[in-house]
């Protein structure tokens, strides 16, 4: 089963409720070592998303298929304009670059793994920031390689996402005891040690949104008008 | 508006991002300034949207700008006629909302840069700059120079400096130094600065005062020379003289303050 734009579209509305699920833990990890917005802005940026997938859900089928770069392409303009803070761009353009390399109505898994390391490659240039910074890159990183030695054993799109998702958790985790370099957080120096990073963190709810999305498949309504 | 390029100014803040505007307009009136800041909900934080919206509608004044002309920004070659836009951002997500923007809208990409300075000196140096006709590179190198004004400020000021500029007289033909009192109440702020800077940026002569570079309206207001200050002024090159005489009599004049 090839991962197609109705996928796309489920990862993109189970992250949202997963962000409104954790936005008072993505909000107060950031209090602790951020400025304490990025659970509220997330959340206002996917919920925006999902409206936007809604009123685009109400109108009539356009002409040719949906890609799934195309609803990519649609989360990353609305984050931009609609999350006040950092992560709005970051986020913005890591699924503006995954957009870029998934303009078809189906994804393999090679294409998967494509789609992981464009977002990968986006924060981490838009961010100037590398591995082991106590940041989302830190997430992002660990989830390409995962992802990446889960599609060379020759396994399904379930399979690297699920590998994906299980790496970036873990590496959301391993950011706690990290001193930041980059971001926000750099400028409390040795005392954001012992705190997670909420970039991270939200970065492991984004990708097991992805892996959750794939696993329920289709649903037997119109996945388009799923709430 | 003669100038062929434009500021605009993104801030976190609403306010800050306007009073930052209008400091630079104060020391560059024909430059074309806006200040854009605060998020989507109208908060602290940055908006993609009115960022671009607000790159667009400059973009356009320029290029309908008959003085400014629209070949110069449709050439985009990075070339010396280049006019454009020159963008300062205050804090991290500014910035990255900046680059964003860029990214997502090719057609500004072409002529808009993004400076690397400090907010608002930044903007005060490359509207000073851009303010003498400047194109688009000159300016930019203008405000990201500006990074460097507090070092700069420091060598001028240190015990050695002072000692071998004020120390040596006008060295043979090529110097030329005289010195001057400042006589306006309010000193070199703001405009005075700008007034002087544009000038000597004019005149193309290697002009200091006090030790500073004249022709950079950051280090002349860091002097905080105020009423009664007693200021040396010192050039070297072709036309010293010339130039030494006119900062001196700008500076005697009072910039109409007296």
């Amino acid at each position: 089963m090839a991962l197609d734009a109705d996928w796309a579209e489920r990862w993109v509305r189970r992250t949202a409720d997963a962000i409104a699920d954790a936005k008072d833990e993505l909000t107060e990890l950031d209090r602790q070592i951020g400025d304490g917005d990025h659970g509220e802005n997330l959340d206002r940026g996917f919920k925006a998303v999902v409206a936007r997938l809604d009123d685009a859900a109400a109108e009539p089928e356009p002409a040719g298929e949906r890609t799934v770069g195309d609803v990519l392409k649609l989360v990353a303009t609305t984050l931009m304009s609609t999350v006040g803070g950092a992560s709005g761009p970051l986020y913005g353009t890591a699924y503006l670059r995954a957009a870029k390399v998934s303009g078809r109505p189906q994804i393999d898994p090679p294409a998967v793994v494509a789609v992981l390391e464009a977002a990968l490659e986006g924060v981490a240039s838009r961010g100037k920031a590398t591995v082991g910074e106590k940041t989302m890159v830190d997430a992002w990183h660990a989830a390409v390689e995962a992802a990446e030695a889960a599609a060379g054993d020759g396994g399904s799109e379930v399979d690297v996402l699920r590998a994906a998702a299980a790496a970036a958790d873990t590496a959301a985790t391993a950011t706690i005891p990290l001193v930041a370099t980059k971001g926000r957080a750099s400028y409390l120096g040795e005392r954001s040690a012992g705190h997670e990073d909420p970039g991270a963190r939200s970065t492991a709810l984004v990708l097991g949104a992805a892996m959750a999305a794939a696993l329920s498949g289709p649903t037997p309504a119109d996945p388009r008008s799923a709430a | 508006m003669t100038a062929r390029v434009a500021l605009v100014l993104v801030s976190h803040s609403a306010e800050l991002a306007r009073g930052t505007a209008e400091l630079a307009e104060q020391m560059a009136p024909d430059v074309l300034i806006r200040g854009v800041g605060g998020g989507p909900d109208g908060g602290l934080g940055t908006s993609l949207d009115a960022v671009q919206k607000v790159l667009g509608e400059v973009l356009t004044t320029l290029a309908d700008d008959p003085s400014v002309g629209v070949g110069d920004l449709g050439a985009g070659d990075g070339g010396t006629d280049d006019g454009g836009v020159v963008v300062l951002g205050d804090l991290g997500s500014s910035v990255l909302t900046v680059e964003a923007v860029l990214e997502l809208d090719e057609s500004l990409a072409e002529h808009v840069v993004l400076a690397r300075a400090p907010f608002v000196e930044g903007a005060v140096a490359a509207a000073v700059t851009a303010h003498g006709g400047a194109d688009l590179a000159t300016v930019l190198e203008s405000a990201n120079a500006s990074v460097r004004m507090f070092a700069a400020i420091e060598a001028a000021q240190s015990p050695e400096a002072s000692g071998t500029t004020s120390g040596g007289e006008p060295d043979g033909g090529s110097g030329s130094s005289r010195t001057v009192t400042v006589r306006n109440p309010l000193g070199l702020h703001a405009r005075p600065a700008a007034l002087v800077s544009r000038k000597v940026a004019e005149l193309g002569a290697a002009v200091t005062i006090d030790g500073v570079d004249a022709s950079s309206v950051l280090q002349l207001m860091a002097l905080g020379a105020t009423q009664g200050r007693e200021l040396r002024v010192e050039a070297t090159g072709e036309r010293a003289a010339e130039a030494v005489a006119t900062v001196v009599e700008m500076i005697d004049a009072g910039f109409g303050e007296v």
